[in-house]
Protein backbone atom coordinates (compact mmCIF):
# COMPACT_ATOMS: atom_id res chain seq x y z
CA UNK A 1 0.00 0.00 0.00
CA UNK A 2 2.81 2.43 0.95
CA UNK A 3 4.55 1.79 -2.38
CA UNK A 4 1.34 2.61 -4.23
CA UNK A 5 0.98 5.91 -2.35
CA UNK A 6 4.47 6.73 -3.63
CA UNK A 7 3.57 5.51 -7.14
CA UNK A 8 0.45 7.67 -7.34
CA UNK A 9 2.18 10.77 -5.98
CA UNK A 10 5.13 10.48 -8.37
CA UNK A 11 2.66 10.22 -11.26
CA UNK A 12 0.60 13.14 -9.93
CA UNK A 13 3.70 15.29 -9.44
CA UNK A 14 4.98 14.59 -12.97
CA UNK A 15 1.59 15.37 -14.49
CA UNK A 16 1.46 18.69 -12.64
CA UNK A 17 5.10 19.61 -13.09
CA UNK A 18 5.60 18.56 -16.70
CA UNK A 19 2.75 17.08 -18.73
CA UNK A 20 -0.09 19.47 -17.90
CA UNK A 21 2.01 22.60 -18.34
CA UNK A 22 0.59 24.88 -21.09
CA UNK A 23 3.67 24.64 -23.37
CA UNK A 24 3.43 20.85 -23.37
CA UNK A 25 -0.31 20.83 -23.99
CA UNK A 26 0.17 23.16 -26.93
CA UNK A 27 3.03 20.94 -28.17
CA UNK A 28 0.62 18.01 -28.08
CA UNK A 29 -1.96 20.04 -30.04
CA UNK A 30 0.02 22.14 -32.47
CA UNK A 31 2.56 19.59 -33.65
CA UNK A 32 0.15 16.87 -34.84
CA UNK A 33 -2.18 19.48 -36.37
CA UNK A 34 0.69 21.06 -38.30
CA UNK A 35 1.86 17.70 -39.62
CA UNK A 36 -1.72 16.70 -40.46
CA UNK A 37 -2.16 19.91 -42.42
CA UNK A 38 1.12 19.35 -44.27
CA UNK A 39 0.24 15.81 -45.39
CA UNK A 40 -3.36 16.81 -46.08
CA UNK A 41 -2.27 19.58 -48.45
CA UNK A 42 0.47 17.44 -50.03
CA UNK A 43 -1.91 14.53 -50.77
CA UNK A 44 -4.04 16.81 -52.97
CA UNK A 45 -6.99 14.46 -52.57
CA UNK A 46 -9.06 16.71 -50.34
CA UNK A 47 -11.05 15.19 -47.50
CA UNK A 48 -10.62 11.70 -48.98
CA UNK A 49 -7.07 11.62 -47.65
CA UNK A 50 -8.07 12.26 -44.03
CA UNK A 51 -8.87 8.64 -43.26
CA UNK A 52 -5.71 7.46 -45.05
CA UNK A 53 -3.52 9.83 -43.05
CA UNK A 54 -5.17 9.15 -39.68
CA UNK A 55 -3.17 6.04 -38.55
CA UNK A 56 0.14 7.71 -39.34
CA UNK A 57 -0.83 10.92 -37.62
CA UNK A 58 -2.06 9.13 -34.51
CA UNK A 59 1.15 7.11 -34.24
CA UNK A 60 3.22 10.19 -34.99
CA UNK A 61 1.60 12.28 -32.24
CA UNK A 62 2.05 9.49 -29.70
CA UNK A 63 5.70 8.96 -30.65
CA UNK A 64 6.66 12.62 -30.45
CA UNK A 65 4.54 13.41 -27.37
CA UNK A 66 6.01 10.60 -25.28
CA UNK A 67 9.66 10.51 -26.32
CA UNK A 68 10.16 14.29 -26.25
CA UNK A 69 8.94 14.82 -22.72
CA UNK A 70 10.06 11.69 -20.92
CA UNK A 71 13.64 11.67 -22.19
CA UNK A 72 14.04 15.33 -21.24
CA UNK A 73 12.33 15.22 -17.81
CA UNK A 74 14.29 12.21 -16.58
CA UNK A 75 17.60 13.62 -17.84
CA UNK A 76 16.74 16.97 -16.21
CA UNK A 77 15.91 15.33 -12.87
CA UNK A 78 19.07 13.24 -13.04
CA UNK A 79 21.13 16.32 -13.81
CA UNK A 80 19.74 18.41 -10.91
CA UNK A 81 19.97 15.33 -8.67
CA UNK A 82 16.29 15.31 -7.70
CA UNK A 83 16.13 11.82 -9.23
CA UNK A 84 18.41 10.67 -6.38
CA UNK A 85 15.52 11.41 -4.04
CA UNK A 86 13.43 8.83 -5.87
CA UNK A 87 16.24 6.28 -5.91
CA UNK A 88 16.56 6.72 -2.12
CA UNK A 89 12.85 6.15 -1.48
CA UNK A 90 11.81 2.70 -0.21
CA UNK A 91 10.11 1.80 -3.48
CA UNK A 92 11.28 -0.90 -5.89
CA UNK A 93 13.11 0.30 -8.98
CA UNK A 94 10.55 -1.40 -11.25
CA UNK A 95 7.61 0.39 -9.61
CA UNK A 96 9.54 3.67 -9.48
CA UNK A 97 10.23 3.59 -13.22
CA UNK A 98 6.65 2.56 -13.97
CA UNK A 99 5.43 5.56 -12.00
CA UNK A 100 7.89 7.86 -13.81
CA UNK A 101 6.72 6.55 -17.19
CA UNK A 102 2.98 6.42 -16.45
CA UNK A 103 2.61 10.19 -16.94
CA UNK A 104 4.18 9.98 -20.39
CA UNK A 105 2.02 6.96 -21.29
CA UNK A 106 -1.15 8.88 -20.34
CA UNK A 107 0.10 11.96 -22.18
CA UNK A 108 0.85 9.75 -25.18
CA UNK A 109 -2.69 8.34 -25.04
CA UNK A 110 -4.17 11.84 -24.99
CA UNK A 111 -2.15 13.12 -27.97
CA UNK A 112 -3.79 11.08 -30.78
CA UNK A 113 -7.17 12.39 -29.65
CA UNK A 114 -6.30 15.61 -31.50
CA UNK A 115 -6.10 14.09 -35.02
CA UNK A 116 -8.94 11.71 -34.13
CA UNK A 117 -11.33 14.47 -33.05
CA UNK A 118 -10.39 16.60 -36.06
CA UNK A 119 -10.97 13.65 -38.35
CA UNK A 120 -14.44 13.14 -36.82
CA UNK A 121 -15.43 16.58 -38.13
CA UNK A 122 -13.88 16.08 -41.57
CA UNK A 123 -14.77 12.54 -42.54
CA UNK A 124 -16.90 9.54 -41.75
CA UNK A 125 -15.23 7.35 -39.15
CA UNK A 126 -17.83 4.59 -39.11
CA UNK A 127 -16.43 1.12 -39.48
CA UNK A 128 -13.38 1.79 -37.36
CA UNK A 129 -12.51 -1.14 -35.09
CA UNK A 130 -12.18 0.62 -31.75
CA UNK A 131 -11.43 -2.70 -30.06
CA UNK A 132 -8.15 -2.84 -32.00
CA UNK A 133 -7.49 0.90 -32.21
CA UNK A 134 -7.54 1.71 -28.49
CA UNK A 135 -5.22 -1.12 -27.34
CA UNK A 136 -2.95 -0.29 -30.30
CA UNK A 137 -2.78 3.36 -29.20
CA UNK A 138 -1.99 2.20 -25.65
CA UNK A 139 0.75 -0.17 -26.80
CA UNK A 140 2.28 2.45 -29.10
CA UNK A 141 2.21 4.86 -26.17
CA UNK A 142 3.89 2.34 -23.83
CA UNK A 143 6.54 1.29 -26.35
CA UNK A 144 7.33 4.91 -27.33
CA UNK A 145 7.52 5.89 -23.66
CA UNK A 146 9.89 3.03 -22.91
CA UNK A 147 11.95 4.06 -25.93
CA UNK A 148 12.07 7.54 -24.36
CA UNK A 149 13.13 5.94 -21.08
CA UNK A 150 15.88 4.00 -22.82
CA UNK A 151 17.10 7.26 -24.41
CA UNK A 152 16.92 9.13 -21.08
CA UNK A 153 18.96 6.57 -19.15
CA UNK A 154 21.53 6.22 -21.92
CA UNK A 155 22.60 9.88 -21.95
CA UNK A 156 23.76 12.43 -19.39
CA UNK A 157 22.71 15.80 -20.78
CA UNK A 158 19.32 17.19 -21.82
CA UNK A 159 20.61 18.16 -25.29
CA UNK A 160 21.96 14.64 -25.77
CA UNK A 161 18.51 13.28 -24.96
CA UNK A 162 16.98 15.46 -27.68
CA UNK A 163 19.61 14.51 -30.26
CA UNK A 164 19.40 10.81 -29.42
CA UNK A 165 15.56 10.98 -29.56
CA UNK A 166 15.73 12.35 -33.08
CA UNK A 167 18.18 9.65 -34.07
CA UNK A 168 15.32 7.19 -33.52
CA UNK A 169 12.28 9.33 -34.30
CA UNK A 170 12.99 10.79 -37.71
CA UNK A 171 13.92 7.49 -39.36
CA UNK A 172 10.82 5.97 -37.70
CA UNK A 173 8.55 8.46 -39.53
CA UNK A 174 9.67 6.98 -42.83
CA UNK A 175 10.48 3.40 -41.87
CA UNK A 176 7.45 2.41 -39.80
CA UNK A 177 4.70 2.81 -42.39
CA UNK A 178 3.27 6.00 -40.92
CA UNK A 179 2.79 7.74 -44.24
CA UNK A 180 4.28 5.26 -46.75
CA UNK A 181 3.57 1.53 -46.52
CA UNK A 182 6.53 -0.60 -45.49
CA UNK A 183 5.96 -2.64 -48.65
CA UNK A 184 6.76 0.44 -50.76
CA UNK A 185 10.19 0.88 -49.14
CA UNK A 186 13.34 -0.34 -50.89
CA UNK A 187 13.97 -3.99 -50.00
CA UNK A 188 17.23 -3.24 -48.16
CA UNK A 189 15.39 -0.85 -45.78
CA UNK A 190 12.56 -3.20 -44.85
CA UNK A 191 14.51 -5.23 -42.22
CA UNK A 192 15.11 -1.96 -40.35
CA UNK A 193 11.34 -1.33 -40.31
CA UNK A 194 10.74 -4.64 -38.59
CA UNK A 195 13.30 -3.80 -35.91
CA UNK A 196 11.19 -0.84 -34.78
CA UNK A 197 8.17 -1.31 -32.48
CA UNK A 198 6.18 1.45 -34.13
CA UNK A 199 5.90 -0.59 -37.38
CA UNK A 200 3.69 -3.12 -35.58
CA UNK A 201 1.60 -0.46 -33.83
CA UNK A 202 0.99 1.38 -37.09
CA UNK A 203 0.00 -1.89 -38.77
CA UNK A 204 -2.70 -2.42 -36.12
CA UNK A 205 -3.91 1.16 -36.55
CA UNK A 206 -4.10 0.74 -40.35
CA UNK A 207 -6.06 -2.45 -39.88
CA UNK A 208 -8.40 -0.84 -37.35
CA UNK A 209 -9.11 2.19 -39.55
CA UNK A 210 -9.01 0.76 -43.10
CA UNK A 211 -9.29 -2.97 -42.50
CA UNK A 212 -6.57 -5.41 -43.53
CA UNK A 213 -3.22 -5.76 -41.77
CA UNK A 214 0.17 -6.47 -43.30
CA UNK A 215 0.84 -8.97 -40.50
CA UNK A 216 -1.51 -11.14 -38.42
CA UNK A 217 -3.01 -8.92 -35.69
CA UNK A 218 -1.97 -11.26 -32.90
CA UNK A 219 1.68 -11.09 -34.04
CA UNK A 220 1.53 -7.30 -34.14
CA UNK A 221 0.27 -7.21 -30.54
CA UNK A 222 2.73 -9.84 -29.33
CA UNK A 223 5.76 -8.27 -30.96
CA UNK A 224 5.01 -4.77 -29.71
CA UNK A 225 4.46 -6.17 -26.19
CA UNK A 226 7.83 -7.93 -26.37
CA UNK A 227 9.42 -4.64 -27.44
CA UNK A 228 7.84 -2.94 -24.38
CA UNK A 229 9.20 -5.55 -21.98
CA UNK A 230 12.68 -5.58 -23.55
CA UNK A 231 13.01 -1.76 -23.63
CA UNK A 232 11.87 -1.48 -19.99
CA UNK A 233 14.18 -4.28 -18.85
CA UNK A 234 17.21 -2.83 -20.68
CA UNK A 235 16.48 0.62 -19.22
CA UNK A 236 16.40 -0.81 -15.68
CA UNK A 237 19.69 -2.59 -16.30
CA UNK A 238 21.25 0.66 -17.52
CA UNK A 239 19.99 2.50 -14.41
CA UNK A 240 21.50 -0.15 -12.15
CA UNK A 241 24.77 -0.02 -14.05
CA UNK A 242 25.15 3.73 -14.55
CA UNK A 243 23.22 5.38 -11.73
CA UNK A 244 23.74 3.00 -8.82
CA UNK A 245 27.44 2.58 -9.38
CA UNK B 1 6.10 9.32 15.98
CA UNK B 2 4.49 6.02 16.96
CA UNK B 3 6.28 4.28 14.09
CA UNK B 4 9.54 5.86 15.17
CA UNK B 5 9.13 4.67 18.76
CA UNK B 6 8.21 1.22 17.53
CA UNK B 7 11.40 1.10 15.48
CA UNK B 8 13.54 2.28 18.35
CA UNK B 9 12.15 -0.33 20.72
CA UNK B 10 12.18 -3.15 18.24
CA UNK B 11 15.97 -3.24 17.79
CA UNK B 12 17.65 -3.82 21.11
CA UNK B 13 21.24 -3.64 19.83
CA UNK B 14 23.14 -0.41 20.29
CA UNK B 15 24.81 -0.25 16.89
CA UNK B 16 22.56 1.28 14.26
CA UNK B 17 25.20 1.36 11.52
CA UNK B 18 27.91 -1.26 11.22
CA UNK B 19 30.40 -1.03 8.39
CA UNK B 20 33.07 -3.67 7.86
CA UNK B 21 35.98 -3.34 5.45
CA UNK B 22 34.14 -1.57 2.63
CA UNK B 23 36.08 -0.69 -0.49
CA UNK B 24 35.01 1.24 -3.56
CA UNK B 25 37.10 1.76 -6.68
CA UNK B 26 36.38 3.91 -9.71
CA UNK B 27 38.54 2.52 -12.50
CA UNK B 28 42.03 2.56 -11.00
CA UNK B 29 41.23 5.09 -8.27
CA UNK B 30 40.39 3.73 -4.81
CA UNK B 31 37.81 6.16 -3.41
CA UNK B 32 37.19 4.21 -0.21
CA UNK B 33 39.81 1.77 0.97
CA UNK B 34 38.65 -0.92 3.39
CA UNK B 35 37.09 1.28 6.06
CA UNK B 36 35.29 -0.06 9.12
CA UNK B 37 33.29 1.78 11.75
CA UNK B 38 30.05 1.63 13.68
CA UNK B 39 27.56 4.26 14.79
CA UNK B 40 25.57 3.77 17.97
CA UNK B 41 21.85 4.45 18.25
CA UNK B 42 21.24 8.09 19.17
CA UNK B 43 24.81 9.10 18.39
CA UNK B 44 25.86 12.14 16.34
CA UNK B 45 28.74 10.79 14.32
CA UNK B 46 30.99 13.12 12.35
CA UNK B 47 32.80 12.09 9.18
CA UNK B 48 35.51 14.60 8.37
CA UNK B 49 37.96 14.89 5.55
CA UNK B 50 39.19 17.07 2.72
CA UNK B 51 37.72 17.13 -0.81
CA UNK B 52 37.93 13.78 -2.52
CA UNK B 53 38.63 11.94 0.74
CA UNK B 54 35.73 9.53 0.17
CA UNK B 55 33.03 11.07 2.39
CA UNK B 56 30.25 11.28 -0.19
CA UNK B 57 31.18 7.91 -1.70
CA UNK B 58 30.83 6.40 1.78
CA UNK B 59 27.41 8.04 2.26
CA UNK B 60 26.34 6.82 -1.19
CA UNK B 61 27.31 3.26 -0.27
CA UNK B 62 25.51 3.48 3.07
CA UNK B 63 22.33 4.80 1.47
CA UNK B 64 22.25 2.49 -1.54
CA UNK B 65 23.27 4.96 -4.25
CA UNK B 66 26.54 3.10 -4.75
CA UNK B 67 27.53 -0.52 -4.33
CA UNK B 68 30.68 -1.40 -2.38
CA UNK B 69 33.16 -3.59 -4.27
CA UNK B 70 33.75 -5.50 -1.06
CA UNK B 71 32.83 -5.41 2.62
CA UNK B 72 29.49 -5.31 4.42
CA UNK B 73 27.11 -2.60 5.59
CA UNK B 74 24.37 -3.18 8.11
CA UNK B 75 21.78 -0.56 9.07
CA UNK B 76 19.26 -1.36 11.79
CA UNK B 77 20.16 -5.02 11.43
CA UNK B 78 19.46 -5.02 7.67
CA UNK B 79 22.31 -6.15 5.40
CA UNK B 80 22.44 -3.19 2.98
CA UNK B 81 25.23 -4.59 0.87
CA UNK B 82 22.83 -7.32 -0.28
CA UNK B 83 19.53 -5.45 -0.17
CA UNK B 84 19.90 -1.66 0.09
CA UNK B 85 16.19 -1.03 -0.60
CA UNK B 86 15.20 -2.87 2.60
CA UNK B 87 16.87 -0.28 4.83
CA UNK B 88 15.80 2.85 2.96
CA UNK B 89 12.70 3.43 5.10
CA UNK B 90 14.95 3.59 8.18
CA UNK B 91 16.83 6.71 7.18
CA UNK B 92 16.54 10.16 5.69
CA UNK B 93 19.21 11.66 3.47
CA UNK B 94 20.16 15.31 3.11
CA UNK B 95 22.58 15.44 0.18
CA UNK B 96 25.30 18.06 -0.23
CA UNK B 97 23.15 19.85 -2.83
CA UNK B 98 19.60 21.03 -2.21
CA UNK B 99 17.92 18.72 -4.69
CA UNK B 100 14.20 19.34 -4.22
CA UNK B 101 11.86 20.10 -7.11
CA UNK B 102 12.23 23.72 -8.29
CA UNK B 103 8.74 23.88 -9.81
CA UNK B 104 6.97 22.78 -6.59
CA UNK B 105 6.28 24.97 -3.56
CA UNK B 106 8.06 24.29 -0.28
CA UNK B 107 4.88 22.75 1.16
CA UNK B 108 4.28 20.56 -1.91
CA UNK B 109 7.90 19.43 -1.90
CA UNK B 110 7.58 18.25 1.70
CA UNK B 111 4.24 16.53 1.01
CA UNK B 112 5.75 14.81 -2.03
CA UNK B 113 8.77 13.59 -0.05
CA UNK B 114 6.44 12.26 2.67
CA UNK B 115 4.40 10.43 0.02
CA UNK B 116 7.57 8.70 -1.19
CA UNK B 117 7.67 7.02 2.24
CA UNK B 118 4.02 6.02 2.02
CA UNK B 119 2.60 8.62 4.43
CA UNK B 120 -1.12 9.26 4.07
CA UNK B 121 -2.49 12.57 2.78
CA UNK B 122 -3.64 14.06 6.12
CA UNK B 123 -0.54 12.92 7.97
CA UNK B 124 1.85 14.37 5.41
CA UNK B 125 0.05 17.73 5.19
CA UNK B 126 0.14 18.02 8.98
CA UNK B 127 3.80 17.04 9.17
CA UNK B 128 4.77 19.38 6.30
CA UNK B 129 3.03 22.34 7.96
CA UNK B 130 4.69 21.57 11.28
CA UNK B 131 8.17 21.27 9.72
CA UNK B 132 7.77 24.52 7.80
CA UNK B 133 7.08 26.21 11.10
CA UNK B 134 9.98 24.50 12.90
CA UNK B 135 12.41 25.48 10.13
CA UNK B 136 11.16 29.08 9.99
CA UNK B 137 9.73 28.69 6.50
CA UNK B 138 6.02 29.04 7.25
CA UNK B 139 5.67 32.29 5.27
CA UNK B 140 7.57 30.89 2.28
CA UNK B 141 5.76 27.54 2.32
CA UNK B 142 3.61 28.29 -0.69
CA UNK B 143 6.36 29.86 -2.77
CA UNK B 144 8.17 27.84 -5.41
CA UNK B 145 11.40 26.18 -4.27
CA UNK B 146 13.19 27.73 -7.26
CA UNK B 147 12.71 31.20 -5.69
CA UNK B 148 14.18 30.28 -2.29
CA UNK B 149 17.50 31.66 -1.08
CA UNK B 150 20.37 29.19 -0.60
CA UNK B 151 19.83 29.07 3.17
CA UNK B 152 16.08 28.49 2.78
CA UNK B 153 16.74 25.73 0.24
CA UNK B 154 19.11 24.04 2.66
CA UNK B 155 16.59 24.24 5.51
CA UNK B 156 13.82 22.80 3.36
CA UNK B 157 16.10 20.00 2.16
CA UNK B 158 16.82 19.07 5.77
CA UNK B 159 13.09 19.22 6.58
CA UNK B 160 12.48 16.85 3.63
CA UNK B 161 15.08 14.49 5.08
CA UNK B 162 13.22 14.15 8.38
CA UNK B 163 9.63 14.28 7.05
CA UNK B 164 9.09 10.54 7.69
CA UNK B 165 10.58 10.62 11.22
CA UNK B 166 13.58 8.46 10.35
CA UNK B 167 15.58 7.02 13.26
CA UNK B 168 18.74 7.77 11.24
CA UNK B 169 19.65 10.88 9.26
CA UNK B 170 22.54 11.29 6.82
CA UNK B 171 23.60 14.92 6.58
CA UNK B 172 26.11 15.72 3.87
CA UNK B 173 27.66 19.18 4.31
CA UNK B 174 24.51 20.76 5.79
CA UNK B 175 25.88 24.28 6.23
CA UNK B 176 28.16 24.71 3.23
CA UNK B 177 27.76 27.99 1.37
CA UNK B 178 24.90 29.46 3.39
CA UNK B 179 24.57 32.61 5.48
CA UNK B 180 25.66 32.70 9.12
CA UNK B 181 22.12 32.99 10.56
CA UNK B 182 20.82 30.00 8.55
CA UNK B 183 23.91 27.95 9.44
CA UNK B 184 23.35 28.73 13.12
CA UNK B 185 19.69 27.70 12.91
CA UNK B 186 20.61 24.49 11.10
CA UNK B 187 23.19 23.60 13.77
CA UNK B 188 20.57 24.24 16.43
CA UNK B 189 18.09 21.99 14.59
CA UNK B 190 20.71 19.25 14.25
CA UNK B 191 21.36 19.42 18.00
CA UNK B 192 17.60 19.24 18.66
CA UNK B 193 17.26 16.20 16.41
CA UNK B 194 20.06 14.49 18.30
CA UNK B 195 18.44 15.39 21.61
CA UNK B 196 15.19 13.75 20.49
CA UNK B 197 17.08 10.52 19.79
CA UNK B 198 17.72 10.68 16.04
CA UNK B 199 21.02 9.09 15.08
CA UNK B 200 22.93 11.46 12.81
CA UNK B 201 25.72 10.72 10.38
CA UNK B 202 27.25 14.10 9.57
CA UNK B 203 29.88 14.93 7.00
CA UNK B 204 31.31 18.42 7.11
CA UNK B 205 34.50 20.26 6.34
CA UNK B 206 33.75 22.81 9.10
CA UNK B 207 35.79 21.22 11.85
CA UNK B 208 34.54 23.61 14.53
CA UNK B 209 30.98 22.60 13.58
CA UNK B 210 31.83 18.93 14.05
CA UNK B 211 33.59 19.68 17.33
CA UNK B 212 30.55 21.54 18.64
CA UNK B 213 27.94 18.99 17.53
CA UNK B 214 29.43 15.51 17.32
CA UNK B 215 29.81 12.80 19.93
CA UNK B 216 32.40 10.90 17.92
CA UNK B 217 34.39 11.76 14.83
CA UNK B 218 36.18 9.82 12.12
CA UNK B 219 38.88 11.51 10.03
CA UNK B 220 39.03 10.17 6.50
CA UNK B 221 41.91 10.94 4.16
CA UNK B 222 42.49 9.33 0.75
CA UNK B 223 39.72 6.81 1.36
CA UNK B 224 41.09 5.58 4.69
CA UNK B 225 39.98 6.35 8.22
CA UNK B 226 43.08 7.73 9.93
CA UNK B 227 41.52 8.29 13.36
CA UNK B 228 38.19 7.62 14.99
CA UNK B 229 37.35 8.64 18.55
CA UNK B 230 35.15 10.74 20.81
CA UNK B 231 35.63 14.52 20.59
CA UNK B 232 36.97 14.60 24.18
CA UNK B 233 39.59 11.93 23.43
CA UNK B 234 40.59 13.58 20.17
CA UNK B 235 41.18 16.87 21.98
CA UNK B 236 43.34 15.26 24.69
CA UNK B 237 46.74 15.71 22.96
CA UNK B 238 46.20 19.43 22.37
CA UNK B 239 44.75 20.21 25.79
CA UNK B 240 47.99 21.65 27.19
CA UNK B 241 48.92 23.35 23.96
CA UNK B 242 49.10 27.14 23.67
CA UNK B 243 48.66 28.88 20.33
CA UNK B 244 48.52 32.44 19.14
CA UNK B 245 47.86 34.14 15.83
CA UNK B 246 49.74 37.39 15.19
CA UNK B 247 48.46 39.66 12.44
CA UNK B 248 51.23 41.79 10.93
CA UNK B 249 51.92 44.22 8.14
CA UNK B 250 55.16 44.24 6.15
CA UNK B 251 56.04 40.55 6.34
CA UNK B 252 59.64 39.66 5.40
CA UNK B 253 60.87 36.53 3.60
CA UNK B 254 62.48 33.84 5.80
CA UNK B 255 60.83 35.36 8.87
CA UNK B 256 59.69 31.98 10.12
CA UNK B 257 63.27 30.69 10.14
CA UNK B 258 64.61 33.82 11.91
CA UNK B 259 61.85 33.59 14.53
CA UNK B 260 62.53 29.88 15.13
CA UNK B 261 66.24 30.50 15.70
CA UNK B 262 65.56 33.44 18.06
CA UNK B 263 62.75 31.73 20.01
CA UNK B 264 63.69 28.01 20.00
CA UNK B 265 60.94 27.06 22.49
CA UNK B 266 58.23 28.26 20.13
CA UNK B 267 56.96 26.76 16.87
CA UNK B 268 56.14 29.17 14.04
CA UNK B 269 54.18 28.85 10.83
CA UNK B 270 52.98 31.43 8.30
CA UNK B 271 49.47 30.42 7.14
CA UNK B 272 49.11 33.54 4.98
CA UNK B 273 51.00 36.71 3.99
CA UNK B 274 49.93 38.70 7.06
CA UNK B 275 49.60 36.02 9.75
CA UNK B 276 52.10 34.25 11.98
CA UNK B 277 50.94 31.26 13.99
CA UNK B 278 52.85 30.52 17.18
CA UNK B 279 52.56 27.30 19.18
CA UNK B 280 54.11 26.19 22.42
CA UNK B 281 53.74 23.76 25.29
CA UNK B 282 53.99 26.71 27.71
CA UNK B 283 52.18 30.09 27.83
CA UNK B 284 53.26 32.45 25.04
CA UNK B 285 54.30 36.03 25.94
CA UNK B 286 53.46 38.65 23.34
CA UNK B 287 55.87 41.48 24.25
CA UNK B 288 59.20 39.84 23.23
CA UNK B 289 57.67 38.72 19.95
CA UNK B 290 56.18 42.16 19.25
CA UNK B 291 59.50 43.88 20.02
CA UNK B 292 61.40 41.45 17.77
CA UNK B 293 59.03 42.09 14.88
CA UNK B 294 58.94 45.87 15.31
CA UNK B 295 62.77 45.95 15.38
CA UNK B 296 62.57 44.51 11.86
CA UNK B 297 60.04 47.11 10.68
CA UNK B 298 57.16 44.66 10.82
CA UNK B 299 54.07 46.26 12.35
CA UNK B 300 52.06 44.13 14.76
CA UNK B 301 48.38 44.82 14.13
CA UNK B 302 46.82 42.27 16.45
CA UNK B 303 47.71 39.20 18.52
CA UNK B 304 44.98 36.70 19.25
CA UNK B 305 45.19 33.74 21.63
CA UNK B 306 43.74 30.58 20.06
CA UNK B 307 41.81 27.96 21.99
CA UNK B 308 43.19 24.46 21.36
CA UNK B 309 40.71 22.91 18.99
CA UNK B 310 39.90 19.93 16.85
CA UNK B 311 41.38 21.84 13.93
CA UNK B 312 44.81 21.46 15.54
CA UNK B 313 44.18 17.74 16.01
CA UNK B 314 43.01 17.41 12.42
CA UNK B 315 46.09 19.24 11.14
CA UNK B 316 48.36 17.09 13.36
CA UNK B 317 46.80 13.81 12.21
CA UNK B 318 46.26 14.52 8.55
CA UNK B 319 48.86 17.18 7.83
CA UNK B 320 46.10 19.24 6.18
CA UNK B 321 45.35 22.78 7.30
CA UNK B 322 41.63 23.09 8.04
CA UNK B 323 41.54 26.61 6.54
CA UNK B 324 42.86 25.23 3.26
CA UNK B 325 40.21 22.49 3.33
CA UNK B 326 37.45 25.05 4.01
CA UNK B 327 38.57 27.30 1.16
CA UNK B 328 38.81 24.38 -1.27
CA UNK B 329 35.30 23.32 -0.35
CA UNK B 330 33.81 26.78 -0.67
CA UNK B 331 35.53 27.22 -4.04
CA UNK B 332 34.02 23.93 -5.15
CA UNK B 333 30.67 24.83 -3.60
CA UNK B 334 29.58 21.23 -3.09
CA UNK B 335 30.40 17.90 -1.59
CA UNK B 336 33.27 15.61 -2.26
Amino acid sequence: MKQWIAFWNILKKDMRAYYLKPPNISWGLVFPVAWAAMFFIKSGRGLESVRTLLPGLMAFSILFGTTSLLSVTITFEKKNRSFERLLLAPISLELLMLSKTSGAILFGMANPLVPLVLAMFLTDLSGISWVALLPAALLISISSTFLGLFIAVSVSEVFEAQTFSNFFRFPMIFLCGLFFPVSSLPVFLRPFSYLLPLTYGVDILHGAIHGGNAMPLIWDFLIIMIFCIVLFYISLKIILKRWII
Amino acid sequence: MIELLYFRNSYPMTKLIEVKEITKKFDDITAVDGISFSVARGELFGFLGPNGAGKTTTINMLTGLARPDSGTISIGGVDCSKNPKAAQSLFGVVPDESNLYPELSGFDNLCFCAALYGMGDKERRKKAASLLETFGLKEAGHRKFAGYSRGMKRKLTIAAGVIHNPPLLFLDEPTTGIDVASARLIRQLIAELRDTGTTIFLTTHYIEEAERLCDRIAFIVNGRIVRIDSVANLLQPVKGMHSMMIFVSGMKPDLSMTLSSTFPDLRFSIPSGNMIRVESGAPIFVSPLARFLEDRNIDVMEARRLRPSLEDVFAQITGIESEKMKKEKEKKGGGS
